[in-house]
């Protein structure tokens, strides 16, 4: 059975210790987390958990079914293979001296990022975006020198029907 | 609506929950709520120590059927039962623990006796809490019950911070609760019961494979009716032994890592695993691509987790076991079938073979074989007895050769395998099932880890019944070592053991010995016979392994046999 990346979003109670629950039933059962991203929704009785996991489909399958089974986990919803949107935010510090300095320009521009910080020989950039993009512009960045990075994780909701 | 303490609101939710019956230890951060539980009718057993408690709280709930009860101090008082509430997690069994702790105001300064039993017990409880306001605590209570018992069950604790119960609100009781994020499925999808139904129309060669699940849900009966409508063998998990009595012809034994010959052969060759309320642990299954590889497989879980999580499904089933089977008997009353005894002919012909000609055997010749002690128990309790069992070789001999007609008669650490789970479950069956006869069959190294129990039985005059088969070695660990380990018996032998005759005198009970065959039928009658507790001290065979052996991780078709 072949691996997948899956990403989830799930509603818990926003109480403590739930999201000791989620990342200990992933630690205990020796699960995936390769993103988690966590924060109150529109009723601030509950919290949304994005996460992106890993897993073969029947690994995938417990997964699910070990966070519904969480008194805390109101819902899980396995966005892959959906219609979703999806972003995430990457703050890049990037070594940026003086013959580099209009081209990281160029490129921050042409993926709709903002120079949020400038120094003597760096910049640190904000981007937004899908996976793709911020794999993208992170290749497109490093042979200048990227110091540091800080990513969110994704956080995705369903596309409505039109 | 009156003003009560924190304490006294637990007392009312106790008494609102049906509470008679608690297993406790107190210290300072309980004592609040043992200065309240005094003044109630509610029966409390002083234990020795807090993982007796928990697991006298477990074969209480097993043999009455109720929730097991705990009360225990902050600190050292909550970790000693981590254990306890470890194995009935595995073992699904309700349970409610209540733990002190320290004042909210002092959480996190490691306080004295503080620890974060929350944080600790957070992955072997079913659910968890903390109560820091005295106003949540009525309702926290009732969601601890409510959550023990209900779906697939399983131990609940509540932490209650010393203030907390000390504290004063105005108490009315909380009405029926209802858990937004936890709603157990009890009803099966009719279809998929549909699609049973046609699998076992068509099935040559099917098998009935019953677990801890059905117990759990008293779905015997109707298990019972299941197979013999459709002339299907039965073979159970260690924790479902009871649910289908091991009297009858259609019973195949134990499946497993010490299953009989005929239960795992015929797992292997059938080509229709009906599967109740199991969960496809390792030591039933063996190496999983190899069970039952030819079968179509139906699982009928109260739990989704457990359906798919070791082997694949064709047919799942989320249910009760009950509702499940009896719905499933319903479909095959008005199925037209043609005489299934007569379809079934050379499939239970086949099993018979099996039985024939490798039943599960020994010989009793000078020394008294640990197997015959079960045999001569069986036969002079008549089977009515509970057992209860330590864990090891004594606990495979005790599935093996007491046959099990009922369910809640057989009370085993299953899943945790906890050595030292006998004695105090006996304790909590005999407070649980009063009039019956209640055993623990131990081993001499199981025994002594929890033996200071004694004393609780014969303080409250409980008289529970310890048989144990004494080898002088961590049995089933030896029985490794001499399998697999070129008899290197490391760190098995007991070069020196108690008296546990003068031990059993020490703690006020009887105690007896046995050190030749001849004598065992009359140590156990006198001992059996005795109104208070006993200690029977079986010297039995040193070296007598449990056979059939499948050995870890092979396929169970592989049996080392006698
Ligand atoms: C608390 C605990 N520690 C260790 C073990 C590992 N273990 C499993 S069986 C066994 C030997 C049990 O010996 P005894 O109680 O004398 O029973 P016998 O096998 O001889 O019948 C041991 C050490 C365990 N199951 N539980």
């Amino acid at each position: 059975m072949t691996e997948k990346r899956h990403l989830l979003s799930i509603l818990v109670d926003n109480e403590p210790g739930v999201l000791s629950r989620i990342v200990g039933l992933f630690s205990g059962r020796g699960y995936n987390i390769e993103s988690l991203c966590v924060a109150e929704t529109m009723d601030p009785a509950i919290s949304r958990i994005t996460m992106t996991t890993r897993g073969n489909p029947m690994i995938i399958e417990q997964i699910k079914k070990q966070l519904n089974k969480l008194v805390n986990v109101l819902k899980v919803f396995d966005l892959t293979g959906q219609e979703y949107v999806q972003r995430e935010m990457v703050l890049i510090k990037v070594t940026a001296v003086q013959q580099h300095r209009a081209e990281i320009l160029r490129i921050t521009d042409i993926f709709r990022g903002q120079v949020v910080d400038v120094g003597q020989d760096h910049f640190t950039i904000k981007i937004t975006g899908d996976n793709e993009k911020i794999s993208a512009i992170l290749s497109l960045l490093r042979p200048f020198g990227i110091r540091e990075i800080a990513r969110t994780g994704s956080i995705a909701l369903f596309r409505e029907k039109k | 609506m009156s003003k009560l303490t924190g304490a006294q609101i637990l007392m009312e939710m106790l008494k609102e929950e049906g509470v008679d019956t608690i297993f406790g230890y107190p210290g300072g951060a309980v004592i609040d709520v043992y200065d309240e539980l005094e003044k109630t009718d509610i029966n409390h057993y002083l234990v020795r120590h807090e993982q007796g408690a928990v697991h006298a709280a477990d074969g209480y709930a097993r043999a009455s059927g109720k929730v097991g009860v705990c009360l225990v101090t902050s600190g050292p008082g909550a970790t000693n039962t981590v254990t306890g509430i470890a194995s009935a997690y595995m073992d699904s069994i309700p349970l409610v623990v209540f733990t002190g702790q320290v004042p909210t105001k002092l959480i996190g300064n490691d306080a004295f006796q503080e620890v974060d039993i929350v944080g600790i017990t957070r992955p072997c409880t079913k659910h968890n809490y903390l109560v820091s306001d005295v106003k949540n605590l009525a309702r926290k209570v009732k969601e601890a019950f409510h959550i023990a018992r209900s779906g697939r069950p399983g131990p609940v604790l509540v932490d209650l911070p010393k203030d907390v119960v000390n504290a004063t609100t105005n108490f009315s009781p909380p009405g029926e609760i209802s858990l937004r994020s936890y709603n157990p499925t009890y009803e099966p999808n009719i279809k998929q019961l549909k699609k049973v139904v046609s699998l076992i129309r068509t099935a040559k060669k099917p098998v009935v494979f019953s677990g801890g699940g059905v117990v759990l849900s008293k779905a015997h009966e109707e298990l019972t009716e299941f197979a013999r409508k459709g002339q299907i063998p039965v073979t159970s998990t260690l924790m479902g032994l009871g649910a289908f009595p091991g009297t009858d012809p259609l019973w195949l034994g134990m499946l497993g890592m010490h299953g009989t010959y005929r239960a795992n052969m015929a797992v292997t060759d059938c080509d229709l695993l009906i599967s109740v309320g199991v969960r496809f642990d390792d030591r039933v299954t063996g190496k999983t691509d190899e069970f039952a590889s030819q079968a179509k497989i139906v699982q009928i879980d109260i739990d989704p987790t457990s359906i798919q999580k070791n082997v694949q499904v064709s047919v799942p089933v989320v249910g009760d076991c009950k509702i499940s089977l009896r719905q499933l008997n319903e479909l095959l009353e008005t199925e037209e079938c043609s005489d299934r005894a007569e379809d079934r002919q050379e499939w239970l012909a086949q099993i018979d073979e099996w039985k024939r000609t490798t039943p599960l055997a020994y010989k009793q010749e000078d020394i008294i074989k640990p197997q015959y002690v079960i045999d001569k128990l069986y036969e002079l309790t008549k089977g009515d007895a509970i057992i209860t069992t330590e864990v090891g070789q004594n606990q495979m001999w005790a599935a093996q050769y007491y046959h099990f007609r009922e369910p809640g008669r057989f009370i085993t650490s299953g899943g945790l395998g906890v050595m030292g789970f006998g004695l105090p479950a006996a304790i909590g069956a005999q407070v649980g099932a009063p009039g019956n006869l209640v055993v623990d069959v131990a081993g001499d190294g199981s025994i002594q880890m929890n033996i200071q129990e004694m004393a609780t039985a014969v303080q409250y005059n409980l008289p529970v019944k310890v048989v144990i088969l004494n080898n002088c070695f961590l049995g089933m660990v030896r029985q490794w070592q001499e399998l697999f380990y070129n008899k290197r018996y490391a760190s098995t032998q007991f070069h020196h053991t108690p008296d546990f005759v003068k031990l059993a005198e020490a703690y006020g009970a009887k105690g007896l010995r046995a050190k030749t065959p001849d004598e065992v039928e009359k140590v156990l009658s006198e001992g059996l016979a005795h109104p208070g507790a006993v200690i029977m001290d079986f010297v039995v065979e040193q070296e007598e392994c449990v056979y059939p052996m499948v050995p870890a991780g092979a396929p169970i078709k592989n049996m080392l046999l006698v």
